[in-house]
């Protein structure tokens, strides 16, 4: 792969207006029309609860694996196509399979309730898939439906069923499994849309066994009411609704008085573009360009500002406040009001960084000792990979209809294979650039790898320095050692930048110490190439780096590193050559 | 008794063709383990591990057991069959 810049290509303007086709991915050609009606989800992971008995639990998980794997064989024996038998008796086989089972007992000794068991062993061979990428990365979808087979059947609770409208219609579905799609009947339905998948999975494979037009990647179809007359082009991947055929809404019970006014649909009006900065970009004295961008948290944290792009935009303010997790239509919104007023800039998004000092209603379980330590930032995804999934799909829809150079990143990353993993469901939802956030030792330690995997690197300074140096953030006694200017936390950040140097690829820094003047040209001095900062301290930031040559920059660097102590690091950083 | 194959089919180790291996391997009697290079064995009558394997064209796996070379050499030609993503 040639050395990325990490930015995408400028996508084409596209504003949405009704009647313009939703685009996707064409995986199975053809062309079909029809209303279109939605595959409810399965049912999610419950709540995780102690287990009393492990061995009733253990029959528990055992028999849901059986009963998933006759189920499984019996739709073999009802499928149309052999294609569609024998993938479904392999599914069957691996419901049957030993170290699945020994995986399970295991994970159930460990403390796990069953359903919670299988979703884990599943998640382990799943990340596996996922980070070997391409083919194999396409049947971790596979596993998705193993697993919410035997969830839906530890629960006692149906898988939900593929729609019988009467009349022959168009399925939509945020995925569908293989299970649902060897027995579509091409009498019945006329095509498929889904949010997820890709043109190599089981699904699309079914679909083009079947004549069956189908369009996979395509999230924004998840905002159709059922009963919207659509027209699939599975070749093009254009799904066109018209406005003259909407059904009408789903009917409601009608309020008794006239419902109180409420804000239009989170619609923002089109975002005016931020100016580009009075100063111009960044860059040191003799014209080595560090970006200098900004931390936000919404469009609204871009009022008055000038800035070359976003470096960290936190998307937790959008989930707060949220029982459950907000709706693709107002993801998609709230991600566009941003991207919109960058057009041709970067924009780097944070995905859902929450537990730990930021908690979400629909993403508490149960109380950990030591959240900083616990379900946190990426990790969230280990308990509800569909909100990561969610968030990453509606990204991609904002990201497709916008100017904006977006690149998505994963907070909390500890290993290659997660940031694998990360980048995977990036690709496959279409998002040009993914990124793994340095804020555990582990990860920078390993940054040369995660480079490998993904197109970009951002460093959180607070955190990574909190977990370095084992001290509470909010632990005012420690203050001393959570100084951004400790030489072992600088070293962390370099070895990141040389990674990056080597690799070619962007290393950031996104901690409030990039909005430090003096310690933004000593992370220049690494080789870091965007600083992101609150927007008020951009310009002091830019003033400091066009005083300062790039070997000024890396002589200041030399010396911070080689010091023992904070202020050693202080002090050399201010000598220059 | 050990033999090396190398992946040939377009799509590589899937879910059909483990499960056509670990069929065969259950039928052998003795046990039989797939290795790729630098991982753990794994069983070969098991499906999800062979999966899990991960294994594209171009993948060299080292297929083992003690005895039994026709069993063996079932489950190897099966690993290397490059027509595996048609049956």
């Amino acid at each position: 792969m040639p050395p990325s810049t990490g930015w995408p290509p400028c996508w084409p303007t596209r504003t949405r207006i009704v009647g313009e086709p939703l685009r996707g991915l064409g995986v199975s050609p053809g062309v079909g029309t029809g209303p279109a009606y939605r595959l409810p989800d399965p049912p999610g992971l419950p709540p995780p609860r102690p287990v009393v008995d492990p061995d009733a639990e253990r029959d528990r998980a055992y028999a849901a694996l059986d009963a998933v794997g006759r189920e499984l064989t019996a739709r073999a024996g009802a499928a149309a196509e052999p294609a569609g038998a024998d993938i479904l008796r392999a599914h069957a086989a691996v419901a049957g399979d030993r170290t699945l089972r020994d995986g399970v007992a295991a994970a159930i000794r460990a403390g796990h309730e069953a359903p919670h068991a299988v979703a884990a062993v599943l998640a382990g061979h799943r990340s596996a898939l996922l980070a070997a990428g391409g083919r194999p990365a396409a049947r971790a979808a596979d596993l998705d439906d193993l697993r919410n087979r035997v969830v839906a059947h530890c629960l006692g609770r149906p898988m939900p069923a593929v729609p019988e409208p009467g009349h022959p219609y168009v399925l939509t579905a945020t995925d569908l499994a293989p299970a649902d799609a060897a027995l579509l009947d091409p009498r019945r339905v006329r095509a498929v849309v889904t949010a997820a998948g890709g043109a190599t999975g089981h699904t699309a494979i079914l679909a083009r066994a079947k004549g069956l037009p189908a369009v996979a990647a395509c999230p924004a179809v998840l905002d159709l009411p059922d009963g919207t007359t659509v027209t699939v082009d599975g070749t093009t991947g254009h799904v066109t609704t018209d406005a003259g055929t909407l059904a009408p809404a789903p009917t409601r019970p009608a309020p008794t008085r006239p419902a109180p006014a409420r804000p239009a649909p989170t619609r923002p009006a089109p975002a005016r573009p931020v100016p580009a900065p009075d100063g111009g970009a960044g860059r040191t004295a003799d014209g080595h360009p560090v970006a200098l961008l900004a931390n936000i948290g919404g469009a609204e944290d871009l009022t008055g500002v000038a800035a070359e792009g976003v470096g960290l935009f936190r998307t937790e303010l959008l989930f707060a406040h949220h029982i459950d997790p907000p709706s693709t239509a107002e993801q998609v919104a709230a991600y566009r009001a941003v991207f919109d007023a960058m057009p041709e800039r970067p924009v780097v998004v944070r995905t859902l960084d929450a537990g730990s000092d930021k908690p979400l209603p629909f993403l508490a379980g149960d109380r950990e000792p030591n959240p900083a330590l616990g379900i946190r930032g990426v990790r969230t995804a280990r308990r509800r990979p569909e909100v990561l999934r969610a968030q990453i799909a509606a990204l991609a829809a904002a990201a497709r209809r916008s100017r904006a150079r977006v690149a998505v990143m994963a907070p909390m990353i500890a290993t290659v294979a997660e940031a694998a993993g990360f980048a995977a469901l990036c690709r496959e939802a279409g998002l040009p650039s993914a990124g793994a956030m340095i804020e555990v030792p582990a990860a920078a330690l390993r940054a040369a790898g995660i480079l490998r995997v993904v197109d970009f690197l951002s460093v959180g300074t607070n955190d990574l320095s909190q977990y370095a140096f084992a001290a509470d953030r909010r632990s005012g006694d420690l203050a001393d050692l959570l100084d951004p200017w400790q030489p072992a936390l600088l070293a962390l950040i370099a070895s990141c930048a040389a990674a990056g140097t080597a690799a070619g690829r962007p290393v950031g820094v996104c901690g409030e110490a990039a909005a430090d003047p003096r310690y933004a040209v000593v992370l220049a001095g690494l080789g870091v190439t965007s600083l992101s900062m609150t927007p008020a301290a951009i310009p002091a930031v830019r003033a400091e780096l066009a005083l300062r040559t790039l070997d000024e920059c890396r002589a200041a660097a030399r010396g911070a590193l080689a010091a023992d102590d904070p202020e050693s690091a202080r002090a050399a950083a201010r000598v220059t050559p | 008794m050990i033999r090396t194959v190398t992946i040939r089919s377009a799509a590589g180790l899937h879910a059909r063709a483990a499960a056509t291996v670990a069929a065969a391997a259950a039928g052998a009697g003795i046990p039989i383990t797939v290795r790729r290079t630098g991982r753990p064995a794994v069983p070969a009558d098991c499906p999800l591990a062979l999966l899990t394997l991960a294994a594209t064209p171009g993948t060299e796996l080292t297929v083992e057991a003690d005895g039994d070379d026709a069993a063996l050499d079932r489950v190897a030609a099966l690993l290397a069959d490059p027509d595996a993503d048609r049956g």
